[in-house]
């Protein structure tokens, strides 16, 4: 360091005289990388005002004595900004360390939290989830049944960040638990609430939507535990209509009970599930409704699943200027035959 | 967008009139003025939300601990004058069915 200062020490006298006397835009960029290469090597302020005056009274030892005590002022006032500049450092240093843990707790959800999209014979799926932040509040999860049935869970939990995330192993090693059997979705959600309200802190909730596809009987039966309606899409009629379902949102009332409901899936219909990170996007100030979403789920249609859900989310992702508010998930079923 | 809080007390009775935002930034706040009010046995808590024009899902939770609360603490809690999109995010909750509430007063003289 102190080699650096006084190799620096040269270069700066030699630069400033050279400024002072042609005032060119050359040395002024000479003096910008050495100043780079200060802050790089931790050099502090005080210090710099130090060279300044030490070129100074060599290139000028008559100096007017009440400039040089003025300098000397000027290295004190100095100081206090040098500390403050190695508290910002270690601060730096330290949000460094933190960020790497957090990278670690992320990649450590992606494994506990991994699905992967199954191939089931005449279904189409796409499915995106995003994260607004380094760990994702958005949960979903594919379980093939030995029955040839699918069960597919698409979930949001409330309270945003690594609280939320780490709710998220809890919810899916409890469905994990489930004997092998396929259960029905009303006794899934029922099942979970319980779970979730003994577990979590009173302002944390769990929004759910649980579905269970039937392809002997080209069959959805689901259940939703509070959860943002999904969309299925009519392709005889050309039409899209909301998915009723009504249902409390997990962890807040321990005895809840869930309605099953059941809807037929023909040759060509889609099932559009997502989570509020979709219908929550904001174009400015605006908000985007749920028609908008539909409409640009409409363009893309011609496309296959997975390849309509990476549109959808490039365009809201452009909307917002590629800053996601909250988590963005987004599923499509297509029944192909 | 910030949220402001005035609070009018009147005996067994506080009405938590709210104007703004309620997301992540401003539900700290919020929690901090409402779960208080919810400790006193008897108490009733009026929430008018008429000023309120968005709400997310961090506000919901404000609102789901305070009912604990109320529950806890023999307390009361109604929510008045909600907005058309905050009113459907309790709905779609299935939070409407364990909150009082009472969006009817929107509008004015009906």
């Amino acid at each position: 360091m102190a080699n650096l200062i006084n190799l620096d020490a040269a270069t700066y006298k030699d630069l400033m005289q050279h400024y002072i006397k042609t005032q060119d835009e050359k040395s002024l960029y000479q003096i910008e990388q050495v100043s780079k290469n200060f802050i790089k090597n931790n050099i502090l302020p005080e210090e710099i005002v130090n060279l300044h005056i030490q070129a100074l009274s060599e290139l000028y030892p008559n100096l007017l004595e009440d400039f040089q005590h003025s300098m000397d002022f000027l290295l004190e006032a100095m100081i206090s900004y040098g500390l403050a500049h190695q508290e910002y450092q270690k601060l730096r240093e330290e949000q460094y360390a933190l960020k790497s843990e957090i990278s670690v707790a992320a990649s450590m959800q992606d494994t506990l939290l991994g699905t992967t999209k199954p191939e089931i014979e005449g279904l189409d799926i796409g499915v995106l989830s995003v994260p607004a932040n380094q760990m994702n509040g958005d949960y979903h999860h594919f379980v093939k049944g030995k029955d040839g049935t699918l069960g597919i869970a698409i979930a949001d939990v409330i309270g945003k960040g690594i609280p939320a995330a780490l709710c998220m192993s809890m919810i899916k090693y409890s469905m994990d638990s489930y004997p092998e059997e396929s259960m029905s979705p009303r006794n899934i959600l029922k099942n979970l609430n319980r779970v979730v309200e003994k577990n979590v802190d009173p302002s944390m909730f769990i929004t759910m939507f649980y579905a269970q596809y039937i392809p002997s009987e080209s069959k959805l039966h689901y259940s939703s535990a509070g959860h943002e309606p999904g969309f299925y899409y009519n392709a005889e009629n050309n039409t899209f209509e909301e998915i009723k379902s009504r249902g409390l949102v997990l962890g807040v009332s321990p005895n809840t009970e869930y309605n099953q409901y059941e809807l037929k899936i023909n040759k060509d219909d889609m099932v559009i599930l997502l989570t509020d990170g979709v219908t929550e996007c904001r174009d400015g100030d605006r908000f985007i409704e749920s028609e908008e979403v539909l409409d640009v789920i409409k363009k893309y249609a011609d496309l296959p699943a997975q390849e309509m859900v990476n549109q959808v989310y490039k365009h809201f992702e452009r909307l917002q200027n590629f800053q996601l508010r909250d988590d963005f998930t987004l599923m499509i079923l297509r029944k192909r035959v | 967008m910030n949220l402001v809080i005035d609070i009018v007390d009147e005996n067994r009775k506080s009405i938590v009139n709210l104007s703004g935002e309620i997301d992540a930034y401003t539900a700290p706040k919020l929690k901090e003025a409402i779960l208080p009010l919810t400790k006193h046995s008897g108490h009733l808590v009026e929430v008018n939300l008429e000023e309120v024009n968005y709400m997310d899902s961090t506000g919901l939770g404000i609102f789901i601990s305070a009912l604990k609360s109320t529950k806890e603490n023999d307390s009361q809690m109604k929510l008045a004058n909600l907005q058309d999109r905050v009113l459907r995010l309790f709905k779609i909750t299935g939070l409407d069915n364990i909150i009082e509430i009472n969006a009817a007063i929107r509008g004015g003289n009906e």
